[in-house]
This record gives structure tokens, sequence and C-alpha cells, in this order.
């Protein structure tokens, strides 16, 4: 035996090596169907080690407190040997790894990865998706722009609009009555512990991934059909034909991530925004402020609502369920198929919907609100809830609705006869031209006929999912 | 294993040990949780601020910072009264009837002198600072507007005494600080000599 063989033993002997390397990587059989999504979710995984390893070298060099930090970074940025690069590597990836994490999303929803037997799998997900969210937030106050400090003044204060507590909690996060010193000091400390609970998180992802084996863009039960040595018959060896699979996908990757980095880095004011190569000035608010392109579709339904009863409780509401009901959705999705190349048709055009709405909530969240502009944003939110909420009307097979179906279907007709109730006969309700009240009407209400009414009268069917995978 | 053993007397300790331990556990994270909330230094921030009126001319807005935040003071123009008393029907709150103010604020001008207005310039929305528009009838806010204050941030308005229009995020009227005048030219944000 040689001498590696020897050393490889001796670890064998004491810890799992050779065990887990199998296990996760050389006889891990994945699906031999995989396609152009599935490379999102390696991706994510290089972005997170860039965050990490560039943050922690940023971290070297930048200054936790009111009085420095911003001019820490305009250190780092023209006196430090190569720290715009370094800094442009964690700004981009902030908003690379979003788009990444977007299209892994999607690539779940498409085949139906959150589906019996992968809950779990999607539950870890959408765990990992809100702590980046505020990993995301907390970093943005770091540079101590102008858009830093209202952006994070606006973000604490929704925790204001919480009833009886809300004012004591905002004072709480802050540490402070204003943004200050204080809140950026802990909102460092927070950013920097915060990526370390996410690469756990991404740990557990993934045990719960190799529990229950890869889905794929069939939807197939690779595992139901086993060769004689008990190798699924359409599954291929992670290691090495998914590792070179991916490898290439990264060199993709790095050269568009690099050609941001090098000629584009603020990305027209979508990755670094412009207010914030000002300082942080609590006396003036920009003329117009917007968060980083990846909040703005939940900032856009947030605008929507709008305050009732003397409180504006409802927006805050609003758009945290917007990104609770991403927990929901393997309980919302009633189809028998994964896929949505099995699914009946109603499915796949609430995804396109879906997609097209939250990408124009995103631009509305980035603009000014104008009243017409309002009146787009609240019909898209109901259609943003009406792609959660009205899925087991349309993705049910059988003629018998469970009766949270039947909730969901309740709540979404109330909202909807809400907001038309709100847009013509609320007394001061919603202003905006008559053109456009008259488009944002017939949208809103032919989406809950098509979605909500057509299929409560006739069950979808899907198509039959075939044993094998195709292609 | 548990052959003899008394099952009740190991269940009871089982519990009393859980509990103590999780009594323990609260007790180690009350100092980890109260650490959060402000600090002493950051409490006794709050120090009253004096602000010089004298040059203020009729029309014009005067920024000072109190507590971290941004306060108004403006002189109002004959003109900005009146148009007060006429804005009634699109306000949610017009006589004031939030306790967003001291007593001594809760009249139609919300301000001890009429003419002289000191509110904290923070949107009641999202804690944003609004922008002062004192241009009557601008492109951008429609033919009605007589002056006020606009929200970039989510398009909430206010009038020239800070009470929000009805149909906006903002729920609430502008806040009005405690505040006295130490003389004509001088006030002071932030003590009124425990008039409220």
């Amino acid at each position: 035996m040689s001498a590696m063989q020897n050393l490889v033993n001796w670890i064998d002997d004491r810890f799992p090596m050779t065990k887990v390397w199998n296990e996760h990587l050389a006889q891990y059989y994945a699906p031999k169907n995989f396609n152009f999504w599935y490379f999102f979710g390696s991706l994510a995984l290089l972005v997170l080690v860039n965050q990490i390893l560039t943050g922690v070298w940023l971290a070297m060099m930048y200054k936790p407190s009111a009085a420095d930090a911003f001019a820490s970074i305009e250190y780092i940025m023209r006196d430090v040997e190569w720290g715009w690069l370094i800094r442009y590597m964690h700004s981009t990836g902030a908003s690379a790894f979003f788009i990444v994490i977007y299209l892994h999303m999607f690539r779940g929803i498409l085949y139906g990865s959150h589906k019996n037997p992968r809950e779990m799998v999607w539950l870890f997900g959408a765990v990992i998706y809100v702590v980046m969210m505020a990993t995301a937030f907390m970093g943005y106050l770091l540079p101590w722009g102008q858009m830093s400090f209202w952006g994070a003044q606006v973000i604490v204060n929704l925790f204001q609009a919480i009833p009886l507590v809300g004012e004591e909690l905002s004072v709480w996060i802050r540490g402070d009555y204003v943004i200050s010193d204080a809140t950026l000091n802990r909102f460092f400390a927070l950013h920097f512990l915060l990526p370390f609970i996410l690469a756990a998180l991404v740990f557990l992802h993934i045990v719960a991934l190799h529990k229950v084996g890869s889905n794929n863009p069939d939807g197939v039960e690779i595992k139901k059909n086993k060769d004689e040595n008990g190798i699924p018959k359409d599954g291929i060896p992670f290691h090495p034909y998914y590792t070179v699979k991916d490898i290439a996908g990264v060199v993709v990757f790095l050269m568009f991530f690099a050609g941001i980095i090098f000629f584009w880095p603020e990305a027209n004011g979508y990755f670094l925004e412009k207010p914030n190569f000002e300082p942080a000035n609590p006396l003036k608010t920009p003329d117009h402020i917007a968060p980083v392109w990846y909040f703005t579709p939940f900032y856009a339904i947030l605008r929507a609502v709008p305050s009732f009863a003397g409180t504006q409780v409802w927006g805050v509401i609003a758009m945290g369920v917007s990104i609770v009901v991403f927990f929901l959705l393997p309980w919302l999705d009633k189809s028998n198929a994964r896929s949505h190349r099995y699914k009946g048709p109603l499915f796949k055009y609430a995804l396109a919907i879906f997609v097209v709405t939250f990408a124009i909530l995103g631009y509305l969240g980035v603009v000014s609100a104008t009243a017409d502009r309002t009146l787009v944003a609240q019909m898209l939110t109901l259609i943003y809830f009406g792609f959660f909420f009205l899925m087991p009307a349309y993705t049910r097979e059988t003629s018998d609705k469970t009766t949270m179906t039947k909730l969901y279907f309740i709540a979404m007709a109330i909202a909807t006869l809400a907001t038309l109730y709100y847009w013509w006969f609320f007394d001061g309700g919603a202003d905006g031209s008559l053109l456009v009240k008259l488009i944002v009407t017939v949208i809103a209400a032919s989406h809950f006929l098509i979605f909500g009414i057509k299929p409560w009268l006739k069950p979808e069917q899907s198509k039959p999912v075939p044993e094998r995978v195709t292609g | 294993m548990s052959e003899g053993a008394d099952m009740k007397k190991r269940r009871f300790l089982t519990a009393t040990t859980s509990v103590i331990g999780a009594v323990g556990v609260v007790g180690v994270a009350v100092p980890f949780i109260a650490s959060w909330q402000p600090s002493t230094r950051a409490k006794a921030a709050g120090a009253p601020v004096e602000a010089d009126i004298s040059k203020l001319g009729p029309g014009e807005l005067l920024r000072v910072k109190w507590r971290g935040k941004p306060v108004w003071i403006m002189r109002r123009t004959e003109k900005n009264l009146e148009d007060l008393k006429t804005l009634d029907q699109k306000l949610a709150d017009p006589a004031s009837d939030m306790p967003q103010q001291p007593d001594y604020a809760k009249n139609p001008h919300r301000s001890r002198k009429p003419e002289i207005w000191v509110a904290v310039g923070i949107c009641t929305h999202l804690g944003c600072s609004p922008t002062y528009r004192p241009d009557v009838a601008p492109d951008d806010l429609g033919p009605a507007w007589v002056g006020g204050f606009y929200c970039a941030c989510h398009g909430s308005r206010f009038d020239l005494a800070g009470r929000v229009f009805s149909g906006v995020p903002a729920p609430t009227n502008l806040v009005i600080p405690p505040y006295q005048f130490l003389d004509d030219n001088t006030v002071l944000v932030g003590d009124d000599g425990g008039a409220a």
C-alpha cells in the first residue's frame, strides 16, 4: 500500500473522510437531466464565499463609527492597495448574490422542488433568503452615506408601526432615538456575524437535499428506478459530472461578474446608489430615496397599501407577508405533478405573470410614487398575493377543497373587492387618471376570474408524469 | 437499565433540572438584550436647543438639530395663516385631536404664536424628513397646493401647520416638540418650562 493510501486509511479510522466524500460527491447520484437552471445553487455558494472573504478583508480597514465610517470607505477606495477592487467585489457581490438566488428560487418553483418530499430543503432555503436580506440591509448602513442613513431610518421605523411595542422595539434596535453611532456599531457586528450563520444554514440546506435527493426538470423521482446495484438508472455521480459542469458555469459567471466590477461597478446607481456618495446628514432626506434594487418589489408593496384607521401597520403587514409567504409554498401547491412541464396550463401562466409582476414591482419601488403608479402597484400587489393564495385553487386537481384552500380563496376575494371599492367608491381614496383606474380594474378583476373563479369551478388536470427523465 | 429505578423521582429530577436550566438561560439573556437599550450617554443627549429667529423672514424655514432630529422653525405669512383655514376638508386630523402636540399647540395654527411654527421635521410615516414646498400650485403637486411639506419618500403631504392630508401614507400630523420663547427672537426647543 502506498503511503498516500496509508494516510487515508489512518484518517478514515478516525474521521469519516472517504465516507463523506462518497456520500455527498463521488457517489451522490444526481439526475442526469440537469439544465441551465441548475447552475445557480453552486454559484450562490461561490458568491457567499466571495462575500465572506472580501468582507473579512474590508473589516480590516473599515471603521464602524459615525465619525469615521464614511472616510474609511474613501480610504479603502483611494489609499489601500487594491482596496477599490476588494470593495467592488463585495458591493457587486451583494447584487450578484440576489440575482443568483432569485434565479435559484425561480428554478425551484418552476420544477416543483418545494414539493413533497423536499419541503425542508425549501424551508431552509427560505430562512437563508430572509437572513440574506437582513445581512444585506445591515451591510448597506455601513458606508454611512445619505442612502445608508435614510434607508435604515425607514426600515427600522417599519417596526414602529407594530402596535403597543413598536416604539420601544425600534428604539431597542437602534440603541438610540435616531439612527446613530450605536446603530452603526451593532449593525457592523451583526453584518460580520450573519454570513457565518448563513454558511451554517447552507450546510443544513444541503444536508436536507442529500437526504431526499435532487429534483430535476421533469420532477421525476429517480430513486424509484434503480439498477441491480441500487444506483438510480437516471442518476450520475455529482463528482465528476456536475462538479465539472458547475465549473463551466463558474467561468461564465465570473466573466460577467468581473465585467461589472471593472467597468460598471455602480451599475448606474442600481448597485451603488448615487446619494450614498454623500455623507449621512440627519437633517436632510435626499430628494428621492429608494432601497437597493433587490428590496424594491417588497418596498413597492409597502408603499402600495394606504394607511387606514389611523395606522400605517397594514403596509408593513403586507410587506412582511409578501416575504413570509414563501415559507408556505410547499403546502400551497396542490398539483399532482412537480414540474411545470406536466402541470395544468394555469400554473405556467400564473408563474409567468408572477415573474413579470415581481419585475414591475421592482421597478415601481425604484421610482418615486405618483398617483397612477400607486394604482398599478396596488393592482400588482393583488396579483403578487394571488400567485400564492390562489395557488391551492388553481393547482388543485380534485373537486373537494380543504378549509385552507377556501380561506385563502375568500381572503383573495375580499382583498380584490376591497381594492376595487377603494379605487372607485372610497371617500378620499385613490387618485390617478380614469384610464389607469379602468385598466387596473380590468386586469385585477380578470386575474381573479382566471386564477380564482375558473379553477374554483373546474379543477385543473396535470398531464401524466413519465417513469423516467426525458432528454 | 431502568430496573429498580424510581421513575417518578427520575422524571421529577429531569423536570426540575430543565426548569432551573431554563431560568438560568433567561437570566443570562437579560444583560445581552438590555445592552441594546439606549445607553446612559444616549439618554443624556436630549438637551434643549436654543435658536435665534431674529433673521428669519416671512415664509422662511430654519432647521435646528434636537435629539439628532431636524426641528423646523418657520415664520408664516398672513396669507399662509389664511390658507390654513381653507384646508380642513382635505385633512385627516384638522383639529389636532391626536396627541401629536403639547396643549398650547392644539389650535388651528398649531403653535404658541400664530406666525412662528415649530415642528419636528420627521414624517410620521417612516421617518423621512419632508421637503419644504412653499410654491403654490406646482406641476407635481397639483393646482390645489397652497404650500406645505411633501415627503418624497412615500408621497405624504402636510400643510404649513404640519397637518396631514387624508389618503396619504402618513397617519398623523407632524409632531410639535415642547418649546418656549425665551424672548421675542429666541426659541428654546425641547423645554417648555413644564407648560404642557
